[in-house]
């Protein structure tokens, strides 16, 4: 991209991709922006004219609002900890050489792929349920009251389910990681006195540091939005409602799409705070 | 000390043995090289002797006392790396005080002997930087650095200037002999460097397909090469091998004649052949001369000032006490 001439011919080229991008993201972005000022009952005589801050002020004012947020950060700290935690883990045990390498790296990947709505009813039907899951049976043979999973551990049932499905994604990014790890470090702090789980302490984790870093961010942005997972198992119920899911209750459930461009629009802040925070944290990680 | 003996030590890999069984001993402050073809079981021989692979069979004594099974920590050993394997996140500083830090060393002395050793390697002001900041020359004397803080019994270095280019090659070659002079502890050295080895070593072992060709010091194996190989590969350039009719008249199966210890001369001589390409270096004059009817090629050191143009025919005259003479086994007549 040296003379002008390549220089426009680059940014003709790159013109579609941009349009398409801004048009994907400028348009629902100005709806919902413009919604929110609305008072848009659909059911109910549809648009009604501008209601100015009116459903900002009734969607914070609301009693499921702040529950909503601290569910939805809850469960997104929650996630983050266990997949990272149990994800470097698991780089660990699967950068070891072992009979099989192939096969179960793609085994423990496979989670990923499966559906969110399916492993959630999966999860939900056969593992958490309290006369027939797997959990319940498992509890009766020790002896124990199964558990009902839904109703008194619904924040637990969802982190469970979405760690579930998260897990390989850290696991791979942090293997990659892993393995770009010069031997010759470990080696050299072993001849510096270094048992193994200093090692790991002082070579690998600062190693591991950008790649957690990456996982947290890319992780934080999905799981501020998860909605299947609650819709298929307590559909909010149980005080686990998350911010996504009453801005879809908001919408749907009460036909108030005003209301629920609102929250849509808190939701965008939210998710900004978040990754401000984020990046103050650990974004010092991304410097070279 | 540092008196580091192997006996009978072997090393396989699988069903591939590396190391044969092999005896040596390295004497207390004693620079030992061991050079040797790429591939030739230096460098596992030295991890043998780090404790970073597990020998197959044999023993390996440190100050007399059986090393065989102790863990690398604890052998009192300190190791520099091909690639200095500093830690990325870390300061100079902390690189450097990381093996005191993890002997559990109280922090006044840990200073105290960062610093000093900061000192002699001339890393005071660098202390605060992180490795990406440095050279390559500086991060090879962190490496060196974080060695020397341990005092350990021995140093054992792994083809440590290879990644530097050759004006601080030069430099550090004379910083490692500095080093050894003032601190006398035990060096191993391993490189395939047969500069390096014959620069720095007290005592060279020539190494090839992990069998011991040779022991000796730089002048010994110089002077009396035991077999071809060793003849071959120490001196440079090469040793010139001679074989057929011209190594009967001396009464061998291969003779070998070093190019400085050949004669050129544009009139009269021993050998005839034509000057192919020479290579100038300014004291001396390499010339690459051809159709002797003894060898493909034969290499002459000459005087820089001697003129000899690419076709020119010249006459080669060998000085008769420095041939060696190799039997049909390779081995060195005497």
């Amino acid at each position: 991209m040296a003379t002008k001439a390549s220089r426009s011919a680059a940014r003709l080229m790159m013109a579609p991709a941009v349009v398409l991008l801004l048009g994907w993201m400028l348009v629902p972005l100005t709806m919902t922006l413009w919604f929110s000022f609305r008072n848009y009952l659909p059911l109910r005589g549809g648009d009604q004219g501008f209601a100015g801050f009116d459903n900002y002020v009734r969607f914070v004012t609301s009693s499921a609002f702040w529950p909503a947020v601290l569910a939805t950060l809850f469960i997104v700290v929650g996630v983050l900890i266990i997949t990272v935690v149990l994800g470097v883990l698991l780089a660990l045990l699967l950068d070891q050489p072992m009979w099989g390498q192939g096969i179960v790296r793609i085994l423990v990947i496979a989670p990923f792929f499966v559906m969110p709505t399916v492993s959630g009813l999966v999860w939900k039907n056969m593992f958490l349920d309290s006369v027939n899951g797997l959990f319940a049976h498992i509890w009766r043979f020790f002896g124990a009251q199964p558990v009902e999973w839904m109703i008194h551990q619904p924040f637990a049932s969802i982190i469970l389910i979405v760690s579930w499905q998260w897990l390989p994604f850290a696991t791979l990014i942090l293997l990659t990681a892993i393995q770009s790890l010069d031997s010759e470090q470990l080696e050299a702090a072993e001849m510096d006195g270094a048992p193994a789980l200093k090692r790991f302490w002082f070579i690998i984790i600062p190693h591991l540091s950008r790649a957690i870093t990456v996982v947290l961010l890319i992780q934080t942005i999905f799981l501020l939005s998860i909605f299947a997972e609650i819709f298929v198992t307590t559909a909010g119920a149980f005080g686990s409602k998350t911010l996504t899911y009453l801005i879809f209750q908001r919408v749907l459930e009460s036909q108030n799409v005003g209301l629920g461009s609102a929250g849509g629009v808190y939701a965008i802040i939210l998710a900004n705070i978040v990754a401000i925070f984020l990046m103050r944290i650990v974004g010092k990680n991304l410097d070279a | 000390m540092g008196r580091i003996t192997l006996s009978n030590v072997t090393k396989s890999f699988g069903d591939v043995e590396v190391i044969p069984p092999l005896d040596l001993t390295i004497e207390d402050g004693e620079f030992a090289v061991f050079v040797g073809p790429s591939g030739c079981g230096k460098s596992t021989l030295l991890r043998l002797i780090a404790g970073l692979e597990d020998v197959s069979s044999g023993e390996i004594q440190i100050d007399g006392q059986d090393a065989t099974d102790v863990p690398p920590a604890k052998r009192g050993l300190a190791m520099v790396f091909q690639s200095y394997a500093l830690y990325p996140h870390m300061t100079v500083r902390k690189n450097i005080a990381f093996p005191l830090r993890m002997a559990k060393l109280d922090k006044a002395e840990q200073d105290r002997r960062v610093n000093q050793a900061a000192e002699v390697l001339n890393l005071t002001d660098y202390l605060e930087r992180r490795p990406g900041q440095l050279s390559g020359g500086q991060r090879q004397r962190v490496a060196i650095g974080r060695a020397i803080v341990r005092e350990p019994a021995a140093f054992l270095f792994d083809e440590p200037l290879s990644n530097l280019d050759a004006a601080l090659r030069v430099g550090m070659r004379l910083e490692i002999s500095e080093l050894h002079k003032r601190l006398n502890t035990t060096m191993i050295y391993v490189t395939h460097d047969q500069v390096e080895a014959m620069t720095m070593a007290d005592k060279i072992v020539v190494l090839r397909a992990g069998h011991i060709e040779q022991v000796g010091s730089p002048l010994e194996l110089y002077r009396a090469p035991r077999n071809l190989f060793v003849a071959g590969f120490i001196g440079s350039p090469k040793m010139n091998l001679i074989d057929g009719p011209e190594a009967k008249k001396h009464d061998a199966h291969t003779i070998g004649i070093r190019p400085e210890h050949i004669a050129i001369s544009a009139e009269k001589g021993d050998w005839s052949g034509v000057v192919g390409v020479s290579e100038h270096l300014g004291s001396d004059t390499f010339f690459h001369v051809h159709k002797t009817g003894l060898a493909d090629t034969i290499t002459v050191r000459a005087d820089g000032e001697v003129s000899l143009r690419h076709g020119d025919k010249v006459y080669l005259s060998p000085r008769l006490d420095m041939i060696h003479r190799f039997g049909a086994d390779g081995l060195r007549l005497s």
